[in-house]
């Protein structure tokens, strides 16, 4: 393994110091809810994010992007999940710019999204568990196009987005992977529910209803939207993998201050043996998640064959101990922790949320005893 | 880097024409590990011939200086020179707590006469060494040691007893914490190093639960050590203990991995409740490797935390035991077998009951979470 260049500290540090800026919980994530705005996330820090060319960390240079890879997207999306930043960075500078990379759509939205104005989104569950695969949502020909109907969920931001890249079945049958085919569905085609979820971020549910699409709504080919859908769908666990690693290091880092100011029985709790052990137990577990998340991202940046494996065992690990962080955070600031005044809890919330994008962990596990042959 | 390419090819060539078939294989038990020593009796002529061209050419230690016995290579050299024996499936023509604990121990804390003595027999693999730091009343709180040293003016007069001594039984010299002043318990202690087979040293093996003994009781009787045999400054030996308990656990972490790769994979859990189990433990497993990984690097630049290896000790071997919990679940009654042939004499169980030391030894796991509560995360009391 290498460690980061120059170049990618650099891109770190600027993460890091824009989101605890401008991305803290206070300026972001409450002051959205509180207003119980549409998105759920301000479209001025997505301006900033253009301004500073993130929105384009994975466009072609030649199309005016960064053109880097997982690493660098994993950099932000750790700093992102630190600071609980609403955004629409993951499913569109990661996820949907990656699945339209070398269409006719890229050249499409690419100059929104590298301007901060587009919102791109990517919609693929039908169900409550994530089953890519499962894809049934029907596209039929018809005259020069398609008609769709079915219906998706947990279409992260969808409900905000100009495009959304959505799977559909052109033929097979649902649980298998030839015949799926992605397409360029324009804002308001679909039905939208704008769904609010636990952390209250948005993820829509959409209805497809007889919904004609020109035929070059299609993305690639038609019956092969198995590849570029796994592609940005492993570059978005990936990202979700370091975003969950920025949400366990965040709300660790507040569990451990707390547990160096409380004070009772005329003590700092953090004098406690039982708290110490288990807080060293946690350190560890994230740092490991973060090497695991790394290694991933440096996977798909080289192109590696067993990158799928190291996607899914990055989001599965990371996930996990996301988990572990959360509830160890709130049992460890005792009552404190239950109010929503403690930023605590909504760590503990964007943990679920993040958790089950792309496959939960159960999913992953499964995919590490797949790839791995058993 | 050109220089680096060069370095390669003639590693390869040189390997190629000197690296005995024989030593090509893997090693299939603890017997194919050569230890060297006085009593040191090689498998094979192959294994003979192996250590003698490696440490001709100082490849026993590679980033040693090569005043000392060592090949010295740099960070960069060292790597390549593993990656060519990967490459082929060399065996390393020697180890010893020589090399992975004293040696580091000797080049950071020695005299130049102490280095040139010792470090170039252990590079020879002439010495066998063990390592004399617990006692009955020294485990976990280890500078609470009281093998005692008592300072005779040309040499120091050495009483008392350590206890789990690997290959005590086996090894020519051992490195030992005694304490030289009993004014302070850290600040007490000195580093000796002298020949077991002084007068007054003597050794009784342990049975483990696993049926083996890989350690042994080790008794000090009126052992006169000579005075220059004290490694840094009298009474500072708890720094050359710390710093060596470093190497070791750097050691040891590495071992949850054990080359074991996927356990899914090895062992094709039918059960689809075990099969989720093993799945899980797989992603632990693998994230430690991309964790062990990162580390190495990390600590070549200099960037990991003094205590991270605590971390990695802790991590690993806990991992390795939920390995061994495993592999015994998945072999169900055929992982019971003690000593037939058909379990190469109890291979499974005497590995897992075995690994439960793993979190005892260099350290309990329990002495792992304080250090880093209180190096990394800087708890208060800790």
């Amino acid at each position: 393994m290498t460690l980061l260049t120059d170049d990618q500290k650099m891109l770190q540090e600027t993460a890091a110091s824009l989101l605890a800026e401008e991305g803290s919980i206070a300026k972001q994530l409450r002051h959205w809810r509180d207003s119980d705005c549409y998105d759920g996330f301000g479209h001025a820090l997505w301006k900033q994010f253009g301004e500073l060319g993130l929105t384009g960390i994975a466009i072609a240079e030649s199309h005016g992007g960064l053109g880097l890879g997982a690493t660098e997207a994993a950099l932000v999306l750790e700093e992102i999940g630190r600071n609980l930043t609403p955004s629409p960075f993951l499913t569109t500078a990661v996820v949907a710019a990656r699945a339209i990379a070398g269409s006719a759509h890229g050249e499409r939205w690419y100059p929104g999204v590298l301007a901060g104005e587009v919102v791109l989104a990517l919609a693929v569950d039908e169900g409550p568990h994530h089953a890519p695969e499962r894809t049934a949502l029907e596209a039929k020909r018809q005259g020069n196009g398609f008609v769709l109907n079915g219906h998706k969920q947990f279409a992260v931001q969808a409900a905000s987005a100009d495009m959304i890249v959505t799977a559909a079945r052109t033929s097979g049958a649902p649980g298998e992977r030839d015949g799926i085919t992605l397409f360029a569905v324009p804002k308001d085609a679909a039905a939208v529910e704008n769904v609010h979820l636990a952390d209250s971020s948005r993820a829509a549910r959409l209805a497809f209803d007889n919904v004609a699409l020109d035929a070059d709504a299609v993305i690639g080919a038609i019956d092969g939207g198995w590849a570029p859908l796994s592609q940005a769908l492993n570059a978005g666990r990936a990202g979700v993998a370091a975003e969950l690693v920025g949400v366990a290091a965040g709300a660790s880092a507040m569990t451990f201050d707390y547990l160096r100011t409380r004070q009772q029985f005329g003590k700092l709790i953090g004098e406690f043996q039982a708290l110490q052990h288990r807080a060293a137990h946690l350190y560890g577990e994230i740092e490991i998640a973060r090497a695991a998340a790394l290694k991933a991202a440096g996977a798909l940046d080289s192109g590696d064959e067993r990158a799928e494996l190291w996607v899914s065992v990055a989001k599965a690990k990371a996930a996990g101990v996301a988990s572990l962080a959360v509830r160890e955070g709130v049992q460890m600031h005792g009552g404190i922790g239950m109010t929503d005044e403690h930023d605590i809890g909504l760590y503990m919330k964007r943990e679920a949320v993040l958790g089950e994008l792309f496959g939960d962990l159960h999913y992953h596990r499964g995919r590490v005893a797949e790839l791995s042959g058993y | 880097m050109a220089d680096l390419d060069s370095f390669r090819a003639d590693t390869r060539a040189w390997l190629e024409a000197n690296c005995p078939q024989e030593m090509r294989t893997p090693m299939r038990s603890e017997g194919d590990y050569c230890w060297g020593g006085r009593n040191w009796s090689f498998q094979s002529d192959a294994q003979r011939q192996w250590l003698e061209v490696m440490a001709a050419r100082g490849w026993t230690v590679p980033d040693w200086p090569k005043d000392y016995g060592g090949g010295g290579l740099s960070a960069d050299e060292t790597r390549v020179l593993k990656e060519e024996m990967a490459r082929i499936g060399a065996r390393l023509p020697l180890v010893s707590f020589g090399i992975s604990m004293l040696g580091p121990a000797l080049l950071k804390f020695g005299t130049e006469e102490q280095k040139k003595h010792y470090l170039t027999q252990i590079a020879r693999g002439e010495i066998r060494w063990c390592q004399g730091y617990s006692e009955p009343g020294a485990g976990s709180d280890l500078a609470g040691l009281q093998t005692k040293a008592e300072d005779k003016g040309d040499h120091w007069l050495v009483n008392g007893q350590k206890v789990w001594t690997s290959y005590a039984d086996k090894a020519d010299w051992i490195f030992c914490l005694t304490r030289t002043s009993s004014e302070s318990k850290q600040g007490g202690i000195s580093f000796l190093l002298f020949d077991m087979e002084t007068p007054g040293v003597s050794t009784k093996p342990i049975l483990l639960i696993s049926g083996n003994s890989p350690f042994c009781e080790t008794f000090f009787d009126d052992v006169k050590v000579p005075r220059d045999q004290v490694v840094g400054a009298v009474n500072k030996g708890w720094d050359v203990a710390k710093y060596l308990l470093g190497h070791e656990r750097e050691m040891i972490s590495g071992m949850g991995l054990g080359g074991g790769g996927s356990l899914g994979a090895a062992t094709r859990p039918a059960d689809p409740m075990l099969r989720a189990e093993i799945a899980a433990f797989d992603v632990d497993a693998l994230a430690f490797q991309a964790m062990s990984e990162r580390f190495t690097a990390l600590w070549k630049a200099g960037e990991a935390h003094p205590a991270s290896p605590s971390m990695m000790k802790y991590a690993g071997t806990e991992l390795n035991k939920r390995r061994n919990e495993l592999v015994m679940a998945a072999g169900g009654s055929d992982a019971l077998e003690w000593d037939s042939e058909r379990s190469k004499t109890g291979k499974a169980p005497r590995d897992w009951l075995r690994s439960k030391g793993n979190s005892i030894e260099g350290g309990t796991s329990e002495i792992q979470l304080n250090i880093v509560a209180k190096h990394i995360l800087r708890l208060p009391g800790a």
